[in-house]
């Protein structure tokens, strides 16, 4: 952010605490082998970059439960999203890596670390739809924050937080902020 | 044809044929220069032009103009081409013969003539062709394009390749007392070359014509003028190497006169960074130090004329890739503007060395009319204001095209009348009395 | 999302007005794409809805299909024109033919003209992107960067390695956009062929000059060995192809005098036992395929990040807040 931009008062509350992330995810975790009544063809798929290490944490917990390797993968919706004509090219594109076994056939749990405006979901189903065809997909989020543009509701929660528009919800990872935790930002700008 | 006498009043007149500079008046009376000095006579109807702050100068004459009449009128005609000539502050222009048909028969020699007078604007000088359809190969009828109105020869367009040509047409003209004038350039070395061979070239991607291509053709032309002892007009000279060669012959005594462009005085081949074609010409504008070796060269003399190679072109042709852009820029309505601001003003040459470039050298090369103010001459006669300022815009010429690499120039000084005959011609004030 | 909207401008139209950090923007973009043509369905809808016309001045194959090829594996719709038959030989000039493009409101243009400049003059006159695929002798960007990305992989990083453009650099457009490519990159850059070929002038731009292949090979890391246009013959450029074979000719016994393994690319089409002896370009230094597959990624990089909104609808976009 440059020097001359108004100074913005941000304000951050925390929603939720590592241990709660910790547990909700354990949660998450039997959830979906719940759903799937078994482990039986499951596919881990995080959506970059915040939902790779949320799915990363699940596969752990899974496979410490079950005792059987879940495979997983990442997927970057960099090139499926809708937005190229209104905010310009992203120059740093992440590469989606699937699982050798391939997704045809398999239940794939797409993992994100918030629902918002159902346009990042939308484009995870396109791409995989690309990718080979699923017998069926559940859409798995840490926070659903509402504010949905599109008809698009989750399979499994975490949890669910009332956010305004001009409000933000970050999921922070250790892997890339250094700490577990889910936050509410609230900007509010002033003039100095 | 009678008309009322003029009285230039209360200028400074500046007349390097008569090592004059000083303020006095001018009368004009009857076509002619009748009389100069201080509080002179006024005979009745006399129209009194008040001169205070200008510089009247002997009028200004252009040998290097295409006015592309005939076949080239969408570019410019004979009276466009005139008109621009005298809001330009010039009141005499050489025709080349580069049109289509060439201008290299008695009958088309008359056919400029004709236009010329009839446009009655500045006078229009037809230059016959050198060769016949400007092929190179057979000499025209010179005798008969002199007697029909041609004041010099030239394939300009292109140059004589052919060295016997060039030494017959050199010998020929003698007897008829013209210039021949030659465009030089290498062929064989400037090949297919749209700009000059540099770095810019290089770059660009785009190909060059050697310095050599010219150096070559000036020193074949002043070595056959040498031995024919014909007087050779070496037309728009751009390279160093050129220059010192034409310097060394005119030292030993060959006739050789030469051209000096205010863009080749003014302007490098950066000029053309972004394969901008308003700086597309034939010579190309070359590198800083050729371009200092033009100025010295004006300066000195070695450069003896001021030609604007007024080479008008429609808008269309030129707004094309650089390849396909035809060569030229117009020139006649800029140039004593630009001299003004960029060498007289800056102290690199006085205003009379300026008028002997413009007027009295030109005149004498080409033996016109003009070029002077001395009583009983012709009564063409430029008015300028040597401190004026304007600015380039190409879209108030007169001229038919606006191909110009200057638009926009900030200029200081410029015509403000134009006298040919004894008749107001043009002025600041009026724009185009034709 | 603080990335500049638009990382290249509206063009692409060569290496010399890019800087350092803009190339390896676009070659960082390439990776990702390398893999989309490994996917079973070779798609992805980036560019949908968007229509590109593939401009062709001057017969090429090769570039028109990787461009083809870049934009239809981003969902574009594409129309080719080429110059046989089009309106542009019945005398139609440039501008003519950038102003119908204009009036068929289309979003990009790709450009291969004979003539150098053409790719900017069309650039400046028209709101749609451009893209140059070769303009002349002036540049030919994308060949340039797939060259580019081709030494990465197999050299990693580009700077203080030595690569030399053997050939004839006079007329070539890949030759100027490698070497300011390179030399942005902080490579050395050399450039080897006959004096009728070299350009006056250009050790100017920064780059050595060998006279003998021998020189070169000595020199350089890599070799990227330019096609002879049997067109310079006729110009009188080299006496004969069998003489320039003997010459400059980058064969294998020339290859084993040098004193490491030198990398050898050629953008093609070859002129086998001309400019390159086929034991080279089928050899284990060629990496001539490799170009030819990393071209397809480095169009797909460009033309990405050449699409796109305005600033200020990014602007608009961004004070909304988007997310997932």
């Amino acid at each position: 952010m440059s020097d001359d931009e108004p100074a913005t008062l941000e304000q951050r509350v925390t929603l939720m605490d590592p241990e709660a992330v910790t547990r909700v995810l354990a949660r998450m975790s039997r959830e979906i082998v719940e759903r799937n009544e078994g482990t039986a063809d499951l596919v881990l798929l995080g959506i970059r970059r915040r939902g790779v290490e949320l799915a990363e944490r699940i596969q752990a917990v899974m496979e410490a439960e079950e005792g059987v390797a879940i495979p997983s993968g990442a997927l970057d919706i960099t090139l499926y999203r809708d937005d190229l004509g209104t905010v310009g090219p992203r120059p740093v594109i992440g590469e989606s890596t699937l699982p050798l076994e391939g997704i045809d056939d398999r239940t794939v749990v797409v993992i994100d670390d918030v629902l918002y405006t159902g346009r990042t979901a939308r484009a995870a189903m396109n791409e995989l739809m690309d990718w080979g065809r699923p017998s069926r997909i559940f859409f798995c989020v840490l926070v659903d924050r509402g504010g949905r543009e599109l008809p698009i509701q989750p399979d499994i929660v975490g949890r669910v937080v009332s956010a305004l528009p001009d409000q933000v919800v970050e999921v922070l990872v250790p892997e890339e902020d250094g700490r577990l935790a889910v936050e509410l930002i609230t900007r509010a700008t002033e003039t100095p | 044809m009678s008309q009322r006498p003029m009285l230039l009043k209360g200028g400074r007149v500046v007349d390097p044929s008569q090592g004059l500079d000083d303020h006095v008046d001018v009368l004009l009376t009857e076509g002619k220069v009748s009389k100069i000095g201080t509080a002179l006579p006024r005979p009745e109807g006399t129209e009194e032009v008040d001169c205070a702050g200008t510089v009247i100068v002997p009028g200004l004459i252009d040998v290097h103009v295409h006015l592309r009449e005939p076949g080239g009128e969408h570019k410019e005609t004979i009276a466009t081409g005139a008109r621009a000539a005298a809001a330009g502050g010039f009141t005499a222009v050489c025709a080349m013969p580069n049109t289509d048909p060439v201008i290299d028969s008695p009958a088309t020699v008359g056919f400029v003539a004709a236009a010329g007078r009839e446009a009655g604007s500045a006078r229009v000088y037809p230059v016959g062709a050198l060769s016949i359809g400007q092929k190179g190969e057979r000499l025209t009828e010179i005798g008969e394009l002199v007697e029909a109105g041609a004041v010099a020869i030239t394939d300009d367009g292109r140059p004589v390749m052919d060295s016997g040509l060039m030494r017959l047409a050199l010998e020929y003209a003698q007897a008829f007392d013209i210039p021949v004038a030659d465009h030089p350039e290498d062929l064989g070395l400037s090949r297919n070359g749209v700009m000059n061979e540099g770095v810019v070239s290089a770059r660009l991607g785009l190909a060059g014509k050697p310095n050599a291509s010219e150096d070559v053709h000036i020193l074949r032309d002043l070595l056959v003028a040498e031995l024919t002892g014909g007087h050779i007009h070496i037309q728009h000279v751009s390279t160093r190497q050129g220059i010192e060669a034409i310097r060394q012959a005119k030292a030993r005594g060959v006739r050789v006169t030469a051209e000096a462009t205010p863009h080749h005085l003014l302007l490098t081949d950066e000029a053309v960074e972004g394969y901008r074609t308003d700086a597309k010409m034939n010579p190309p504008l070359r590198s800083d130090a050729d371009r200092d070796a033009v100025r010295e060269g004006f300066l000195d003399g070695t450069l003896d004329t001021l030609a604007t190679d007024h080479a008008p072109h429609h808008y269309d042709e030129k707004e094309q890739a650089f390849d396909d852009a035809p060569f030229g820029i117009v020139g006649l309505e800029t140039v004593v503007g630009l001299i003004l601001t960029h060498l007289v003003h800056t102290g690199e040459m006085d205003l009379s060395t300026f008028v002997e470039r413009a007027s009295v050298q030109p005149a004498r090369a080409f033996r016109l009319p003009g070029g002077t103010l001395v009583e009983g001459g012709v009564a063409d006669v430029t008015v300028l204001d040597l401190d004026r300022e304007w600015t380039v815009d190409p879209s108030l010429f007169l001229s038919r095209s606006r191909n110009t690499p200057f638009t926009g120039w900030d200029l200081r000084g410029g015509p403000v009348r134009t006298v040919v005959g004894g008749r107001t011609i043009w002025t600041l004030a009026e724009g185009s009395r034709s | 999302m603080s990335e500049p909207a638009r990382p290249l401008g509206k063009d692409l139209v060569g290496l010399e007005d890019l800087s350092a950090d803009q190339i390896r923007t676009i070659l960082d973009t390439a990776e990702p794409f390398k893999e989309i043509s490994e996917r079973r369905i070779k798609k992805v809808p980036v560019l949908r809805g968007q229509t590109i016309v593939n401009l062709f001045m001057e017969p090429s194959t090769r570039t028109r299909i990787s461009f083809e090829f870049a934009e239809k594996r981003l969902s574009a719709d594409t129309v080719n024109i080429s110059s046989t038959g089009s309106s542009v030989q019945k005398g139609e000039t440039l501008v003519d033919t950038a102003r119908n493009l204009e009036a068929m409101k289309i979003d990009m243009v790709v450009i291969r003209h004979w003539a150098s400049g053409a790719a900017r003059f069309l650039a400046e006159r028209i709101p749609s992107n451009v893209v140059n695929a070769g303009d002349g002798s002036h540049e030919h960007p994308t060949q340039a960067l797939l060259d580019l990305l081709t030494l990465r992989d197999h050299l990693g990083d580009l700077a203080g390695r030595r690569v030399c453009v053997v050939g004839d650099i006079l007329h070539s457009r890949v030759a100027r956009s490698n070497i300011w490519g390179l030399l942005k990159l902080g490579a050395e850059v050399g450039v080897c062929g006959p004096r009728t070929l070299l350009p006056r002038g250009i050790e100017s731009f920064g780059v050595e000059v060998f006279n003998r292949i021998e020189e070169a090979i000595e020199w350089a890391d890599a070799l990227n060995i330019l096609r002879l246009q049997l067109e310079r013959m006729k110009g009188g450029f080299v006496p004969s192809l069998r003489e320039y074979n003997r010459v400059y000719g980058v064969s294998t016994a020339r290859l084993e005098k040098a004193p490491r393994d030198v990398l050898i690319l050629h953008p093609g089409p070859m002129n086998r036992g001309v400019e390159i002896d086929s034991d080279v370009a089928d050899g284990p230094q060629s990496v001539i395929l490799k170009q030819v597959t990393n071209g397809v990624a480095v169009r797909m990089a460009v033309l990405y990040l050449l699409a796109g909104g305005s600033p200020e609808r990014a602007e608009a976009a961004k004070r909304r807040g988007m997310g997932g």
